[in-house]
């Protein structure tokens, strides 16, 4: 039994038909990565699973629920959490206070103090940082916040928005390092990326999306040498 | 070091029992007219902190709080006027009609953002205004009101005189202070913060924010309502006029002048929209003009307010 298994799922903007019935499935204990080009539908996919849009057709199931009319803050509480893109830290909170608003849905100082613990542990910059405002960070450092933020209420499920957009090469390989450190950790992983190559390396499947259909799946090392993603996404001719 | 740190943090106590203070003792030397100008002030303070909730902690703009002023007036009139019920008793049922109210016309507008919400308020603001004009339900006495109302009576002691209203409202103005400021640290506050700076990011972080928001427009406006049956508890009369745009406008004013968000920058705000213009009432008709300058030279020179909350400013500066 799959940890989320999405069905012939269709979502529309407006009249703008953004998903095409999508079937995907990521199991407990996978990072499964969506890849494709702008306006395939990947961010899409996220934040109908998260339940920031609705799907007009087929259904989002996670831990055997089905989520497609569950309120976007009862599916954080049921264990999904949703990183979206660009970084959306709280600028003029301080890194302590961006951490406390991660646990919003928790009650239990304990658990909370626990999770902050957890998130220091992989993220010891934040911890130094603690007492900084948000927007005094640097790219890198606001990204391991979101991520940190988004592990505070910790998820079964986390879903990555590109994470590594617009960060320098280095960054991003840490990035990428401390994606697969949660994941050994216990979270589940779905992620969104434009940097194919950097995605495939870490992940246990993979999905291409094209102008909202899925086209292309696997294992992430088979999709690697598949030729037409070759081609189109890790940019070899 | 550590003893200029403990002093520190005691001075907000001193600070706010000579504040109290002074509320009490300021209107004693003062002539009825001067007390009745401090009365209205507490009314448009306990206004301004109700509108406060909306748009300063909540983010949401909200350009018809008058209505729910009139509302809590009206309900409380009439309730006298018809079922005998003493005034004193009318308050909680202000509050619960004018936070009804506030429930019904948020619940369907809350997905709209900042110039459409804004829009939406003013329409509402006007519907009710003209609802109370047209005499609606043949129970509002159209444009000219309800009159006849009776006077409070608080404990067997009948309010009288314009001391008597201050002190009334003083109390109800300090029992606001310590709720709003409950309010701003709590589990709640911090949630219409998250909502404020960016509603994607505290939804996907698990915050409700719809019930936020819808919380925070009922909150406003049972409060505004509370004010509203305040004012006819000394004016035993209530007309439409209650419920005119420029009232909603003042209020909206009193909020934005002093620091959005801000609590003392309320009280700036009411005392630059209301207390300033009626001690310069001799100015006549050169006193509005002077306003209007005052004001478009306040936003040019300092648009986060006069006294604005630290993390406001902040916010506002970063925009820039």
């Amino acid at each position: 039994m799959p940890l989320l298994r999405i069905e012939n799922l269709h979502t529309y903007y407006g009249h703008v038909h953004a998903l095409k019935g999508i079937d995907l499935e990521v199991e407990e204990g996978e990072i499964v990565t969506l890849i494709g080009a702008n306006g395939a539908g990947k961010s899409t996919t996220l934040r109908t699973i998260s339940g920031l849009v609705r799907p007009r057709e087929g259904r989002v199931e996670f831990n055997d629920q089905v989520l497609n009319h569950v309120p976007a803050h009862r599916i954080v509480q049921m264990g999904v959490c949703h990183v979206p893109e660009g970084r959306r830290i709280f600028t003029t909170l301080t890194v302590m206070e961006n951490l406390t608003m991660g646990a919003y849905t928790l009650k239990d100082e304990q658990a909370i103090r626990e999770n902050l613990q957890r998130v220091f542990d992989l993220f010891p910059r934040l911890a130094e940082r603690k007492n900084q405002l948000g927007g005094t960070l640097s790219g890198g450092e606001q990204q391991m916040l979101t991520i940190g933020r988004a592990l505070m209420s910790r998820p079964r499920l986390l879903l990555l928005d590109e994470p590594s957009l617009g960060l320098a090469p280095m960054l991003v390989k840490a990035i990428f390092e401390t994606i697969r450190e949660i994941n050994a950790r216990g979270t589940t992983i779905l992620l969104v990326e434009q940097n194919a190559r950097a995605a495939l390396k870490i992940a246990h499947r993979a999905y291409v999306l094209e102008t909202g259909r899925v086209v292309l799946s696997g294992p992430a090392q088979e999709l690697m040498q598949d030729e037409r993603v070759r081609k189109a996404y890790l940019g070899e001719r | 070091m550590g003893s200029l740190m403990e002093r520190l943090r005691r001075m907000p106590l001193v600070w706010q029992i000579g504040l109290l203070a002074l509320a009490l003792l300021l209107p004693l030397p003062l002539n009825d007219y001067y007390r009745a100008v401090l009365w209205r002030t507490g009314i448009y303070a306990i206004l301004g902190l109700s509108l406060n909730i909306i748009v300063g902690y909540a983010g949401l703009f909200q350009l018809g709080h008058a209505a729910f002023y009139a509302l809590g007036a009206y309900t409380s009139a009439l309730l006298n006027l018809h079922f005998d019920i003493p005034l004193v008793l009318t308050w909680p049922i202000s509050i619960l009609v004018a936070a009804f109210f506030g429930y019904l016309i948020s619940r369907p507008i809350l997905h709209l953002r900042g110039d459409y919400l804004c829009i939406v308020t003013i329409a509402f603001g006007e519907v009710v205004r003209l609802a109370l004009v047209n005499n609606i339900f043949g129970i509002t006495g159209g444009a000219n009101g309800l009159s006849g109302i009776d006077q409070t009576v608080l404990f067997g002691l009948t309010l009288r005189t314009p001391l008597h209203h201050y002190y009334l409202v003083l109390f109800f103005l300090v029992l606001t202070l310590f709720a709003v400021r409950r309010l701003e640290n709590s589990r709640l506050g911090r949630a219409w913060m998250y909502v404020r700076e960016d509603e994607t990011a505290a939804e996907a972080m698990g915050i409700d924010t719809t019930w936020a928001k819808l919380l925070a427009f009922v909150l406003g406006s049972g409060w505004a309502g509370l004010a509203g049956a305040l004012y006819v508890a000394r004016i035993p009369v209530v007309s439409p006029d209650l419920a005119r745009f420029i009232e909603s406008v003042v209020m909206f004013c009193i909020v934005v002048l002093g620091g959005t968000g801000s609590i003392p920058g309320v009280f700036v705000g009411t005392l630059g929209m209301i207390t300033l213009p009626e001690i310069f009432r001799f100015l006549k008709t050169w006193r509005d003009a002077w306003m209007g300058v005052a004001m478009v030279a306040m936003m040019i020179a300092r648009p986060e307010g006069l006294w604005p909350s630290r993390r406001i400013r902040m916010e506002i500066r970063e925009k820039e």
